[in-house]
């Protein structure tokens, strides 16, 4: 008897938790509010079937609890029930599938019209490289790099020259627009992680690896890391600002490229070797 | 054989395999140190299964103390924090839970249940604990090692696992690996064992479709296991190589902390490929012998037949076939093609409907029953809470565009500690409770089961279920500090200070168990030879607990299946496997 009790109070529980819980997602600022959507959907189907699995339990043992002189009825199966429970739960399943995948081939097909941006993880910051006037990122490899070239970029590539170099660890995008990040790791893994904007995607040394999402609200969010990168793991933080149009062009023009930072480099080497 | 009823064609005639007299060891070493009965060899098994995840457990307090109160504990540094973090999952999932449910019980359960007098191959199976015991025993010294443990993360994924900014990275990631090794060429000796005994030694009259569900799902697990196991075992080697010569398997050209190594070539997601080939079958390594155990639990709890014996063992099969193929769902985000997650969550939640099919048949068992809140009974009403309310959260995780957000969070540390840990560890309970009779010859305390068993299932419950929703609110995992973090609210740390303590109440009630498992070896009620009036084999045996050979002189004959509960017409409420048929009898 008070076992059937506790098993519904265990239910009962869990929804008033799920009810009252203030820990939920953080408030979405990017278009993939169908992933928000799909996982309620989710929630409702699993949910339903965790309730109604757990007091059917709690309803057996209570009314068929050990009574003297009680024997059990005999009935090794029952196909028709068992069919109709997989048919159910067939139906259950596809109902959660059908749209995550729908919602997948979205994610994994990146609009013509997304600005290719790039973001490079490295024990343990975040730097990002966005086209210049070419519209272009240069080609990279990790061979390149040295304290001059801390990403590696091909000197001998023109599409590079004018790549805009951000080494702060503070990434700037204008609002409404799709951005498709491609993400490159020197060292190991490392995952970029905005938890606002749901999306996330690994940085794997030795491929570029790249997802995209359109920001939909202006703010300031911070970049994590989602893959275990060493001890200096929780460290690894960077700023994703979002802002207007205007705002974001003003801060693009203030970055230096990678052609004024070998200029700059090779003038402080001149100026070193002179002394 | 007067017994009009059986047609004298249909009677079996005796068993064949008979005692042998030489085969019996004499000496105390070879009776219990290096010994060939399975049952022994059982006991060493959990044994050192049991006390590895001891060491486990205190593991996952420091990990937990950390979490609640970061910085506090002078101890607990970033580099303790993650060698905890390593250790405690690697010895949890393969050196703890593998090694209980398919040493364990599969060497104690299976010559009895399928009535052989032993494994087919005794030797080979004391070798398997010796080389498991070797396998612990490297694992542990990575403690006295310069560098201590590898802090790679349970998943030991490269670069990172091999490079300098992994802590234990001179010593303990190659006594991982070693380790890793030994462990999986002890097993092989082992499962060779078991998949050879259940399909060769079984005695007569046991069809496989008369083999109780443990022995299905020990059965499937083992044949899984080694399907999977070579594919961490070339990871291992693989990475071996890579860390100690120089190769790149798994490593490109990268520079670390300023420096240009020499690796080139080399794929990280080849390695992670690997390990999840084995990663995920090994899930349902541990989930089916759990699975079969608990169906055997409740059947003889609720003196009512498994519901839909047959459906349990398909869907037995049906997930471990489908389990070899669903590796990829761990790799969504891992930077692989795009296009595989189509496959894998088609695949993954596939795996859904006969593993529902089970949930649904646990407790159909329940209705009309007779239900006995025996301890391993709550023990297994315990599993059917926590399994349900893990195995849901694994449709979030395993349909690809929900994993997005969810995964790297605490989410996925909640859901796969209530499915893989807290479920198969409270089926580990329950079997203890339930066959310690047949081990010991004496009764477990059921008082102090019960409330063993209250504490530790509500207790894992209110550490697990809330920890989904910190996940939800995006907190990652393996952050050994969340610092300052804008989205995180003080509430969560509130949040995570409850889950420390009561983590820490919930390790500490694991005392109630072990004073009563030994405590009972002595004062423990005479169990007699079927405490439980069960009807499966193991019950059966001339003596409790059963000698050397386990039956005898003569091997038990079997005439029907292992769930003769409540059968109408039968004298009593239970008609075991190898009682003559009565009159009329119409038994699977």
């Amino acid at each position: 008897m008070y076992i059937a009790l506790v098993m519904v109070l265990v239910v009962v529980g869990s929804i008033l938790f799920h009810i009252l819980s203030p820990w939920r997602a953080t408030p979405i600022a990017s278009n993939w509010g169908f992933i928000d959507d799909t996982m309620g959907l989710t929630f409702l189907v699993t949910g339903a079937g965790f309730v109604a699995v757990i007091l059917f339990m709690a309803y057996c043992l209570y009314r068929f609890s050990h009574q003297p002189g009680r024997r059990a009825a005999y009935e090794p199966e029952n196909q028709k029930l068992e069919a109709w429970l997989g048919i159910v739960t067939t139906i259950a399943v596809i109902i959660l599938l059908a749209p995550g995948l729908l919602v997948w081939g979205q994610f994994i097909t990146v609009p013509k019209d997304a600005m290719e941006i790039e973001a490079v993880g490295v024990q343990w910051n975040w730097s990002f490289r966005l086209p210049g006037a070419d519209n272009q990122l240069g080609s990279s490899d990790v061979r390149y790099i040295d304290s001059a070239n801390a990403l590696g970029l091909s000197p001998a590539d023109p599409k590079g020259q004018d790549d805009l170099l951000v080494t702060a660890g503070e990434l700037h995008l204008p609002l409404g627009k799709p951005v498709k990040v491609l993400l490159r790791s020197i060292d190991v893994l490392h995952d970029f992680y905005v938890p606002e904007i749901r999306a996330k995607m690994d940085l794997v040394p030795g491929i570029v690896t790249y997802f995209w999402f359109t920001p939909t609200k202006i703010g300031e969010y911070e970049i994590l890391c989602a893959a275990y990168c060493g001890t200096g793991h929780p460290q690894m933080r960077g700023k994703m600002i979002v802002e207007s149009e205007a705002d974001f062009e003003a801060w693009r023009t203030a970055q230096q490229t990678f052609e004024q930072s070998r200029k700059s480099d090779a003038g402080r080497d001149k100026r070193a070797s002179a002394q | 054989m007067t017994d009009a009823s059986v047609p004298q064609n249909v009677a079996p005639p005796p068993a064949e395999v008979e005692d042998v007299e030489l085969y019996h060891a004499h000496s105390w070493i070879t009776k219990y140190v290096f010994c060939q009965d399975a049952k022994v060899i059982a006991i060493q098994y959990a044994g050192t299964a049991i006390t590895v995840g001891i060491l486990a457990l205190v593991l996952s307090w420091v990990i937990r103390l950390q979490l609640a109160f970061p910085g506090a504990i002078p101890f607990i540094d970033a580099q303790v924090y993650y060698q905890s973090v390593t250790m405690h999952g690697m010895i949890m999932v393969v050196y703890m839970l593998t090694a209980i449910f398919l040493g364990g019980f599969g060497n104690y359960l299976i010559p009895l249940m399928v009535g052989a007098r032993d494994m087919v191959f005794p030797y080979v199976n004391m070798l398997s604990y010796w080389v498991y015991l070797i396998a612990t025993l490297v694992l542990v010294a990575s403690y006295f090692f310069p560098g201590g443990p590898t802090g790679a993360g349970w998943t030991l994924y490269p670069p990172q696992s091999i490079l300098t900014g992994t802590p234990g990275h001179e010593w303990g990631i190659i006594l991982m690996l070693a380790s890793l090794i030994l462990f999986i060429i002890g097993f092989t000796m082992g499962g060779l064992n078991y998949v050879v005994t259940v399909l060769q030694a079984r005695t007569r009259g046991m069809t496989l479709m008369r083999m109780p569900l443990t022995v299905w799902g020990i059965f499937a697990a083992a044949v899984m296991a080694l399907l999977a196991f070579p594919g961490l075992f070339v990871a291992c080697v693989m990475l071996l190589l890579d860390r100690t010569l120089g190769t790149s398997f798994f490593v490109p050209s990268i520079v670390e902390l300023g420096e240009h190594k020499e690796y080139v070539g080399g794929s990280p997601i080849l390695f992670q490929h690997l390990f999840w080939f084995f990663g995920h079958p090994e899930v349902y390594i541990v989930a089916l012998p759990a699975f079969g155990i608990v169906s055997d639990l409740i059947s003889v709890h609720a003196r009512k037949n498994i519901f839909g014996y047959r459906m349990m063992v398909w869907a037995i099969i049906a997930i471990g076939v489908l389990s070899m193929v669903v590796w990829g769902h761990h790799m969504y985000v891992s930077g692989m093609d795009p296009w595989f997650g189509f496959f894998f969550a088609v695949t993954t939640l596939a795996i859904a409907v006969p593993t529902a099919l089970k949930v649904y048949n646990w407790v159909l068992t329940l209705w009309h029953a007779d239900i006995h809140f025996t301890t391993p009974m709550l023990f297994a009403l315990g599993f059917l809470v926590t399994f349900v309310n893990g195995g849901i959260t694994g449709l979030y995780l395993g349909n690809v565009i929900v994993d997005v957000p969810l995964s790297a969070t605490l989410f996925v540390v909640a859901h796969f500690h209530m499915v893989m840990g807290i479920a198969p560890v409270l089926v580990i309970f329950g079997a203890i409770y339930h066959w310690y009779p047949k081990i010991t010859g004496r009764m477990m305390d059921e008082r102090l089961g019960k409330i063993h068993f209250w504490i530790t299932f509500l207790g894992a419950y209110a550490i697990f279920f809330p920890m989904h929703y910190l996940g939800v609110l995006g907190m990652p995992r393996r952050f050994y500090e969340m610092g300052e973090t804008a989205f995180v609210p003080a509430s969560a740390t509130t949040l995570n200070i409850f889950i420390t303590i009561t983590a820490l109440a919930v390790g500490f009630a694991q005392s109630i168990f072990f004073y009563n498992l030994f405590k009972s070896l002595k004062y423990g009620a005479p169990a007699g030879g079927n405490p439980w009036r069960a009807a499966s084999l193991e019950w059966q045996t001339p003596e409790t607990p059963p000698g050397h050979g386990n039956w005898g002189k003569q091997l038990p004959v079997v005439y029907r299946w292992p769930y003769g509960y409540s059968v109408p017409g039968a004298p009593e409420d239970y008609l075991p496997q190898n009682a003559p048929p009565v009159r009329g009898e119409r038994s699977p």
